[in-house]
């Protein structure tokens, strides 16, 4: 046993080769924590025999160079936000050890978020959280742990609430949460307390191998460069001091009832894929293009209503049968400052010309189901174009001279034919109906694999009839 | 090879799972929310990871992690949460780690709007983080391109090691288009700097600190020449009835497509017009700009900014010909009969700075 402590673990590196200048001591101050911490953390991963599966992400602070001493994978991540990437690199090699290193900086205070929410997800992972109560990389500026009335260079006068508030105890904080499975705070100030820092440092290694979550172990550290205070004079302050506000002990401990917290992904073969992504549909059945006179070729088209008229199916519906009838297609949704007042709309080409600008602001046809989108979309169409409106539900013709109107009951008509809600299939057969756009058995079979049920479907027949019939010649 | 029918943000999330990319971490906004929404539908089943992230600091520091665990990895965000992604994709560009970030530009400044606006140029161009760095962007018009230019951001991301940013407006992102997705998908890259938890990669290390000045400067130089061949050979761009056009209209995204109508129109007319596409903002094709100045009299810029991009086309131009700039904000677009009066003018007056105090133009500037 004695000897064993003695031994340099193999996930610590002998010769600190990464280090700038000589390569057997350590960058950090005499009396520093973060270098026994370190050492803990290599036995426990060799105890495990988990060396090449560890990997251990650096955080900013002091520990920063934590890959100096570290022989495992290692990588260095923005202030604060270790948990954020040790949720990222878990799941993408579950079987990893992955190890989060925070001071109370990083944790604490930047990092708050990342801490709170990895913590809550109940990750599989292990943060070790070093509580020096000062932030020690920068030069010892007041940390969110610093104890009421501790100076540090930017507590001067001592750490006051009315100004600073309370020193924060995170530990207690995350184990209200029911995400994490295990939190621990343990100090470094002697051997008695380092025994059971080291103890539980194991345990939270363990636990993730054993996939039960989160576990957190936090650890009172020395920091006697920031304290102003001899490595010795630093452990009687922390012994008097800081397990005062930060008491020692298990603060949530599930591990016994935790289990299979391993996040696998499930093995997908590459050739699934097409299909996963619904690639692969059953019917792309190509239509033939339809006889279409002259001046109803090539149109731009906008479709207004109130929302929930149907009328974005209907834009979608059109650009996916123009599509299968060999034609180029766009829509676009109403979207941004149109959105305004209930109203909603779509813009359509139908093409056999590349398509330039998808945005109709000179339609060709417009297709208007209630007053506002009449009033707002009648200047715009082009001179000669078609304007169909729901006559039912606007009470006003077009005053245009220069368009073709259809003056369509649109909801009038579906209502007829079973449902008010199918005045867009109306509107569909009477613009269908006048043009010859595109080929109507064409078109009802895509609508067919858009409908739901086979009642919708014949109401949607009967009220397309209804328009087509109204619409003709 | 059948065309499917859909949604730009869709077709982003489609394309980067058959480009193997295997997760993704992200936060809602609008108008880039479809595409976290389709994420959360695929990724899952196709054997990826989808996270909805706790704030776009965390998406892309989760981002972060998955590609320095040598994944390929992928978010999508818009204005505000880009801005907040600023310091991790410096991070990213300083540990030379490869993703893709998808931007559908939003208005701005502050809340701004959701409507289109292609007000990041600067933030995402010019690298909205701190330091020494270049993040490649591609900037699609089109719904196949978002599937396109998805599937290539990726390849160069890998190429260069570096964050690739596939950058459009809301109009982009929204519209659905016929895409042809490719038949198959393709595997990531094997990543042999990554650090995957083995023992053959137990030596790696991903970091961006460099104490000592001299290997900073180093590890700049080092990027910089990574750069300096992303600047030359990267660069795409689209080049329309430019041959002998008289007046060349520079746009991207949105306005690429209504400044293409518009020059067919202005031909139509006899003007002898053209439009120049970047499809790449970064690098920007500014060679081939400095090329075609050689006979065009005047350029034309449009953008859904205040102007940022046109800095990059005046750069090019280098002060050869009058680069005009129009602009339309706030999630306005102009229209076709809009821009083709304003390239009437600049026909006619290929400089039109002499016009501002009578113009009553939303916006002229030179
Ligand atoms: C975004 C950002 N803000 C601030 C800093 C500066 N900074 C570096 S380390 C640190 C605090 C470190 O304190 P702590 O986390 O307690 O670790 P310690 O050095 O005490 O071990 C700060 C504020 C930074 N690197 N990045
Ligand atoms: S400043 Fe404090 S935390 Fe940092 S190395 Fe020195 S003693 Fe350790």
């Amino acid at each position: 046993m004695y000897v064993k402590t003695y031994q340099r673990a193999k996930s610590f590196f002998g010769e600190f080769e990464r280090k700038p200048g000589d390569h057997l001591t350590t960058h950090y101050c005499p009396g520093c924590g973060h270098g026994n911490l370190h050492k803990y953390i290599a036995e426990a991963i060799d105890d495990l025999g988990l060396q090449d599966r560890t990997i251990f992400v650096n955080p900013v602070g002091c520990s920063v160079f934590a890959y100096y001493y570290m022989d495992v994978g290692n990588i260095q991540v923005p202030h604060g936000r270790a948990p954020a990437a040790a949720t990222a690199i878990k799941r993408a090699h579950p079987d990893s050890l992955v190890i989060s290193y925070q001071g109370d900086g990083d944790l604490a205070a930047i990092g708050g978020n990342e801490i709170l929410h990895a913590a809550n997800r109940g990750e599989n992972i292990t943060v070790f959280f070093i509580n020096n109560a000062i932030y020690g990389m920068t030069g010892g500026q007041m940390a969110p742990t610093t104890l009421l009335g501790q100076k540090t260079i930017t507590s001067p006068f001592g750490r006051a609430t009315e100004r600073e508030g309370f020193p924060l105890r995170v530990s207690e904080l995350l184990a209200t949460l029911e995400g994490p499975t295990y939190i621990e705070r343990v100090g470094l100030f002697d051997n008695k307390s380092r025994m059971k820092a080291r103890k539980a440092v194991r345990k939270a290694l363990r636990n993730q191998v054993e996939g039960r979550g989160f576990s957190l172990v936090e650890i009172l550290s020395p920091c006697p460069t920031g304290w102003g205070l001899t490595p010795t004079e630093s452990c009687e302050w922390m012994q008097e001091k800081m397990v005062k506000q930060f008491p020692l002990g298990v603060i949530k401990d599930e591990s016994a009832s935790r289990e299979g917290w391993n996040r696998y992904r499930q093995v997908v073969p590459a050739e699934k894929l097409p299909e996963i992504l619904d690639l692969t549909k059953e019917s792309t059945e190509q239509f033939t293009p339809t006889d279409v006179p002259g001046c109803y070729r090539n149109p731009s088209i906008k479709i207004a209503g109130f929302g929930g008229q149907g009328l974005l199916f209907l834009g979608k519906l059109l650009a996916e049968a123009g599509m299968r009838h060999a034609y180029n297609v766009s829509w676009i949704p109403s979207y941004g400052p149109e959105m305004r007042g209930g109203t909603a709309n779509c813009q359509v080409n139908i093409s056999t010309e590349p398509i330039g600008s998808p945005l109709v602001s000179r339609p060709s046809v417009l297709i208007a189901l209630n007053r506002p989108s009449l009033d707002k979309f009648e200047p715009e169409v082009a001179s000669g174009g078609l304007i169909i409106y729901d006559s039912s539900l606007i009470d006003r013709a077009p005053e245009r001279g220069d368009v073709e109107v259809i003056a369509l009951p649109a909801t009038k008509l579906a209502d007829e034919a079973g449902s008010a809600r199918a005045a867009n299939m109306v509107a569909l057969g009477a613009y269908l109906g006048r043009t010859n756009l595109l080929d109507q058995t064409g078109v009802f079979k895509i609508l067919e694999k858009m409908t739901k049920s086979e009642d919708q479907m014949a109401i949607n027949r009967r009220a397309f009839d209804a328009g087509a019939r109204f619409a003709m010649f | 090879m059948t065309k499917e029918l859909i949604k730009g943000n869709e077709a982003v999330v489609k394309a980067a799972i058959l480009a193997g990319c295997r997760s993704f971490y992200g936060y809602p906004i609008t108008p880039a929310s479809e595409i976290t929404e389709a994420a959360a539908r695929y990724f899952p089943l196709a054997g990826g990871t989808f996270l909805q992230a706790e704030s776009e600091i965390a998406s892309i520091n989760m981002v972060y992690g998955a590609a320095a665990a040598g994944e390929r990895t992928m978010t999508a965000s818009s204005g505000p949460g880009i801005s907040l992604m600023q310091e991790g994709i410096s991070y990213l560009a300083g540990s030379e780690l490869p993703c893709v970030i998808v931007d559908i530009t939003r208005g701005g400044p502050g809340l701004g709007n959701i409507a289109p606006e292609q007000s990041d140029y600067h933030q995402v161009v010019k690298g909205g983080g701190h330091g020494n760095y270049r993040t490649i962007v591609l900037a699609p018009n089109s719904v196949q391109e978002m599937c396109d230019l998805t599937f290539l951001a990726f390849d160069l991301a890998d190429k260069y090691r570096n964050p690739a940013i596939v950058m459009t407006d809301g109009f982009i992102g929204q519209m659905m288009e016929p895409v042809e997705f490719p038949t198959t998908s393709v595997e990531a890259p094997a990543r042999p700097w990554a650090v995957l938890g083995n023992a053959e990669t137990r030596n790696n290390l991903i970091t961006s600190i460099y104490m000592s000045p001299d290997e900073l400067e180093a590890h700049q130089r080092h990027l910089e020449a990574k750069y300096a061949r992303a600047n030359r050979g990267e660069e795409l761009f689209e080049a329309y009835r430019t041959d002998d056009a008289e007046v060349i209209t520079i746009g991207y995204g949105i306005v690429s497509r209504i400044l293409k109508t518009a020059v067919d129109q202005a031909r139509e007319m006899g003007i002898k017009a053209g439009l120049f596409r970047p499809i790449t903002l970064w690098p920007f094709p500014d060679r081939q700009i400095d090329i075609i100045a050689d006979w065009t009299k005047s350029f034309m810029v449009v953008e859904l900014s205040n102007g940022q991009m046109v800095d990059d086309v005046r750069l090019a131009v280098n002060g050869r010909r009058p680069v005009n700039f129009y602009s339309r904000g706030g999630g306005n677009v102009p229209t076709v009969d809009e821009l083709l009066g304003q390239l009437i003018k600049v026909s006619e007056d290929s400089y039109v700075r002499e016009n501002i105090s009578e113009s009553e133009e939303l916006f002229w500037g030179v």
